[in-house]
């Protein structure tokens, strides 16, 4: 990418003037990831600049690359007062896609006892890839009341505690879902994925808490080096691909309809104070509320594998962050609160100290960030911090971020190898796609490292500690 | 010419491409691109057919609803789709495709999630008809 437009803030901040129609852009990270990003980041950012009613600047994390309509790791926010959008290529196909991080309660050296059993069990136990459905069926009329009910419906179910509620976003349900604003084809598709995984980049790994970098938000968080965490990372499946796909076309017809002059048609959008924006929330909540429900069962579904080998093993939510949501939260902005429908497209939100919504125990020290890397390197758990607020509306990465094509990295490696080189290493891959496993390469993602770096450097969150996979399990 | 397909590069995706005589040969090696994805063809039965009509004036619009509204079918039914026919008269499209569902002997792939507008565009390249588009995965 070409950074020779824009003005350095500092080290991790690179800005665009706004001018022509279009808004002030900001990218963040260091020169050397924003030099490695393809062209297309910049002109898709640019182009979420031009939508209407955005308030501040659109902006990529650190861990950007080439989406379709916003890039992957774009953040943009929108005031219905002011005519703001809500766009369906903000949100993504895989609606409400995050990770639930759990703590087990166990160490490394317990873990290494029963780790090849542990990662077989997971491997059965955990609905994972194409052509697996979930072990719960439901009916349409549950499903309705998954849709509106989240993961507080899951628990009421008897899938996992009610404490769990209190570390998840927005207590495990979306406010405003509409399941009618959802299509019977979507519905018919999720009837039998409710605590299914998935494929591509989503996994289920367990890991070890290698180093801690801030000691007090791990105190808070309740981890400490050498302890053993799981991290669920998947969405809404066939639920949020249906409602995405169709939502996708006809907003994109509605954009042209209600007079919106859309740069790219994936920018597909209508005013949120429109009925076919209204539609679309209402079905994008339901969509969230299938994913918070459905990460609750894998949850639930992980601690029963761990107790049938750990007896007596508690495993608790640390936290449970989601990163392809448009969401209604009041910021402030030039001194005066407002509700801004923010699109999070790839990237997590990332509240900082004393912020009301989180629960007590995190209070001082912010939210829980995952920024989830390749099942070859790790993950980093972060907290979110003050200058995020008015920086990015509290935003921050979501992972390493892809640095080569899935075509490239086939032509580049091959599965099976793969998975005995990171055996060898001493980290454990259960998956039936070779096909995935030779795309999900630890090489064809950026240094989750320098992503990590870049992201504190630039004042969205904190590092607070660097986590190495052990197992993990792919569709 | 017969229909042919193949695949350019997209950063966190993988774009399909299909070619054909017409615009109903390239939308159908479309498909078979994207199924080829999921499943090894050569390793699916075709023993059972999903049909989809819908009606759309816009042939790029109308490649992306084709590959939609075939990945749900797909997915409702616990299929692995293989072999793709599709005829349209005035905006009306009605397909067929071919499958068997998902058992051990077909190994899995990776899943698409959905056909996006991405890199969309359908038209005549030479004497062929092109159709392709980023696929999210």
């Amino acid at each position: 990418m070409d950074l020779s437009r824009f003005e350095p803030l500092d080290d991790f901040r690179w800005a665009l003037a706004g001018g022509a129609g279009r808004a002030p852009v900001i990218l963040y990270g260091d020169r050397e990831l924003l030099a490695a990003m393809d062209d297309k980041v910049l002109e898709q950012i640019g182009n979420v600049a031009r939508l209407p009613g955005l308030v501040g600047a659109a902006m990529t994390m650190p861990d950007a690359h080439w989406g379709y309509g916003f890039p992957i790791g774009g953040v943009a926010a929108f005031d219905a007062e002011q005519g703001g959008i809500v766009s369906a290529g903000g949100v993504g196909f895989d609606i409400s896609c995050g990770i639930r991080c759990l703590r087990t309660g166990l160490t490394l050296d317990k873990l290494a006892r029963k780790m090849k059993a542990l990662a077989d069990g997971l491997f059965v136990s955990i609905p994972a890839g194409l052509g697996r459905e979930g072990h719960l069926h439901v009916d349409p009329q549950t499903l309705d009341r998954v849709l509106a009910g989240g993961a507080q419906w899951a628990v009421e179910r008897g899938y996992g505690k009610p404490v769990d509620l209190e570390y998840i976003e927005d207590h495990g349900r979306a406010d405003g879902a509409d399941p009618t604003q959802v299509s019977a084809q979507a519905k018919a598709r999720q009837l039998g994925e409710m605590g299914t995984l998935g494929s591509g980049n989503h996994y289920l790994e367990v890991q070890v808490v290698d180093r801690v970098l801030d000691a007090e938000a791990a105190a808070a968080f309740g981890i400490a080096e050498g302890d053993v965490l799981v991290s669920i990372h998947c969405g809404s499946r066939g639920l949020g691909h249906q409602i995405g796909t169709e939502y996708l076309v006809s907003l994109a017809k509605a954009a042209a309809r209600l007079g919106i002059d859309l740069p790219d048609r994936e920018l597909a959008c209508a005013p949120i104070a429109s009925p076919e924006g209204q539609a679309y929330l209402g079905a994008m909540r339901a969509g969230i509320n299938c994913a918070l429900a459905n990460r609750q069962i894998l949850a639930y579904l992980t601690r029963r594998t761990f107790g049938h080998f750990f007896p007596g093993a508690d495993l608790e939510t640390l936290f449970d962050v989601s990163h392809n949501t448009c969401k209604a939260e009041p910021h402030r902005v030039d001194g005066r609160e407002r509700i801004l429908h923010v699109h999070r497209k790839g990237a997590t939100r990332a509240f900082g100290p004393g912020h009301p919504a989180l629960p007590e125990r995190y209070r001082a020290v912010g939210q829980p960030v995952i920024i989830g890397g390749s099942m070859g390197t790790g993950s980093y758990l972060l907290a979110g911090c003050a200058e995020g607020e008015a920086r990015a509306f509290s935003s921050a990465s979501h992972g390493a971020g892809r640095q080569m094509s899935r075509s490239a990295a086939l032509r580049r490696w091959r599965g099976r190898q793969l998975i005995d080189e990171l055996a060898e290493r001493g980290i454990l891959i259960r998956t039936e796609s070779m096909r995935g496993a030779a795309e999900e390469a630890p090489g064809a993602y950026k240094d989750v490292h320098r992503v990590a770096e870049a992201t504190e450097g630039a004042g969205l969150a904190r590092r607070v500690a660097f986590l190495r996979p052990k197992i993990c399990v792919k569709g | 010419m017969s229909a042919s397909f193949d695949y350019f590069d997209h950063d966190a995706d993988v774009g399909v491409v299909g070619r054909g005589a017409t615009i109903e040969r390239a939308f159908e090696a479309a498909a078979a691109a994207m199924f080829a994805i999921m499943a090894d063809p050569a390793a699916v039965r075709p023993i059972e057919t999903v049909r989809v009509e819908f009606v759309e004036t816009d042939p790029e619009f109308a490649l992306v609803t084709w590959l939609n509204r075939l990945l749900a079918e797909a997915r409702t039914r616990g299929l692995a789709l293989t072999r793709f026919r599709l005829r349209h008269e005035n905006g009306r499209w009605i397909g067929e495709a071919d499958g068997q569902p998902w058992h051990s002997g077909i190994v899995p792939g990776t899943e698409v999630k959905g056909a996006t507008l991405t890199g969309l565009r359908v038209g005549p390249v030479g004497m062929n008809v092109e159709a392709r588009c980023v696929v999210d995965v």
